[in-house]
């Protein structure tokens, strides 16, 4: 009985704070959602269903990063995620991988098929490589004398084999050394397949490439 | 011809240079581009068609969309492009210019909204719907943004926006904030804006629509957020979603203060 007359007052305080603040989070969260499914429809390969988040994407789209626990158990996922060369062989062409690097194409819905022999690299959108090429984006480091600058002398040299698993690790997953990384995961999506990333290995590791000159 | 020149003046700038100053003659020429293209904007054209439209009797119920209220009051034009997106008590919506346009135009003069909202943009009535947007913006150039968010629905709009400008999702990972959420940043030569706060006078929300010389067309707020969405690789942005007004709320709200240069003219 006595109880009444505070429960009465809790629920109108709970209301009054509701009024002054509008909905909760939780309720934007959800109001969020239903706004996204309503906005969005399919065209040509971009399907509706992109919408859906895996747990890297939805732990890093807010303006605070994910708490560094969760952060590193991502990076870990992403790590054990990595597809390493079949055959050891991680290397290619240079050249090729230039061309990879300027392409911007592939994966919008006006582009015709998800298969990575359609899809450019977009490198040169947000980092410097060769630097003979003056468009280079700045979202990323500067990749010019990428290898050289790492003391990359011969590709067959053990000591190099750390910083060449790095880098295919990075072009694979690039998740696995940052959890917010804004690095498209190229291989983990199928953006890229091993092929081509053999190509922009060679691009920035080999010391023939025009990258360490 | 005149744009072949203009490429081989920056080109032309940007390989004197070499070594450490390359980059800097690079941005300088870009800029003295930039200045270049200010001399005659086409945008003036579609100013003049809009205006023309805004006084026509059209549509279905022949009549002209002077009476339309953009927010300020039937008819008023100046001073209503820098308080949108905002709240409408007739439509029960938070609408941007290009929304609101269409709700008049399905009031006053008849046309169906659905089907304008469908339509391509730079074809039929959305054509028109551009033109219109470009002359109500350009009423309100020299002034700076304030958008009223006194209504909770516009507060709401800017919390949705911002879950949305943040939002990370399809095959590259991408979020309005992988390109927009940090200062002086670069794709390719494209400068980036920072949207997540004011950017400046004339830059970012405060530049839209405004005249693309790269593919000679006028591109809308609207236009320019469904190209932004399709390089996230992300599905499709309806015309007017809610997301698109919502993204409108939240980066006009950032921007109080900024001037408006509307309409500005780009790459």
């Amino acid at each position: 009985m006595q109880a009444k007359p505070k429960i009465v007052a809790a629920a109108a305080a709970v209301l009054l704070a509701g009024c002054a603040s509008g909905p909760s989070p939780a309720d934007l969260d959800a109001q969020f959602a239903a706004m996204m499914k309503a906005s969005f429809r399919d065209q040509g390969i971009a399907k509706a269903d992109r919408l859906k988040q895996d747990a890297a994407q939805a732990a890093c789209s807010s303006d605070k990063p994910p708490a560094e626990a969760q952060a590193k158990r991502l990076e870990a996922e992403a790590m054990s995620t990595i597809k390493w060369p079949s055959g050891g062989q991680y290397f290619g062409d240079f050249a090729a991988g230039e061309k990879l690097a300027q392409s911007g194409v592939g994966m919008a819905w006006n582009n015709k098929s998800t298969a990575p022999k359609d899809n450019g690299g977009n490198c040169y959108n947000c980092h410097q490589i060769d630097r003979k090429e003056l468009s280079y984006g700045t979202i990323g480091p500067s990749l010019w004398n990428y290898g050289k600058l790492r003391g990359v002398k011969d590709l067959n040299d053990p000591k190099a084999a750390e910083v060449i698993q790095y880098t295919w690790g990075r072009l694979w997953n690039s998740h696995a050394f940052a959890a917010c990384s804004n690095m498209p995961r190229f291989g983990h999506q199928g953006i890229l397949d091993e092929g081509q990333i053999r190509n922009l290995m060679s691009l920035l590791l080999d010391p023939r490439s025009p990258v360490n000159q | 011809m005149k744009q072949t020149t203009l490429h081989a003046a920056v080109l032309a700038l940007a390989l004197s240079a070499s070594g450490h100053a390359m980059a800097q003659d690079t941005a300088k020429g870009i800029a003295e581009y930039r200045k270049m293209l200010e001399d005659g904007n086409p945008a003036e054209l579609y100013e003049m068609k809009g205006e023309a439209l805004w006084r026509q009797k059209r549509g279905p119920k022949s009549a002209s969309l002077e009476r339309c209220d953009l927010g300020k009051g039937p008819g008023v034009v100046k001073g209503a492009f820098v308080e949108l997106p905002r709240y409408f008590a007739d439509t029960g919506r938070v609408q941007d210019l290009e929304s609101r346009l269409v709700s008049c135009m399905a009031t006053l003069q008849g046309f169906d909204a659905a089907e304008i909202a469908k339509t391509a943009f730079g074809k039929g009535e959305m054509a028109n719907v551009t033109a219109l947007a470009t002359w109500i913006a350009a009423q309100s150039r020299g002034m700076r943004f304030a958008l009223p968010t006194a209504h909770p629905e516009e507060k709401r709009f800017v919390e949705l926006g911002k879950r949305a400008f943040f939002y990370r999702a399809g095959p590259h990972d991408f979020a309005c904030a992988t390109c927009h959420a940090v200062d002086g940043q670069r794709i390719r030569l494209q400068d980036l804006p920072n949207l997540t706060k004011n950017p400046g006078d004339g830059i970012g929300f405060a530049a839209w629509p405004a005249y693309r010389v790269s593919n000679g067309q006028m591109w809308s707020m609207q236009l320019r957020l469904n190209d932004c969405y399709r390089q996230q690789r992300f599905p499709y942005p309806g015309f007017g979603s809610d997301v698109t007004i919502a993204l409108g709320s939240y980066m006009g709200v950032n921007a109080r203060g900024a001037e408006s240069i509307v309409p500005a003219i780009k790459r």
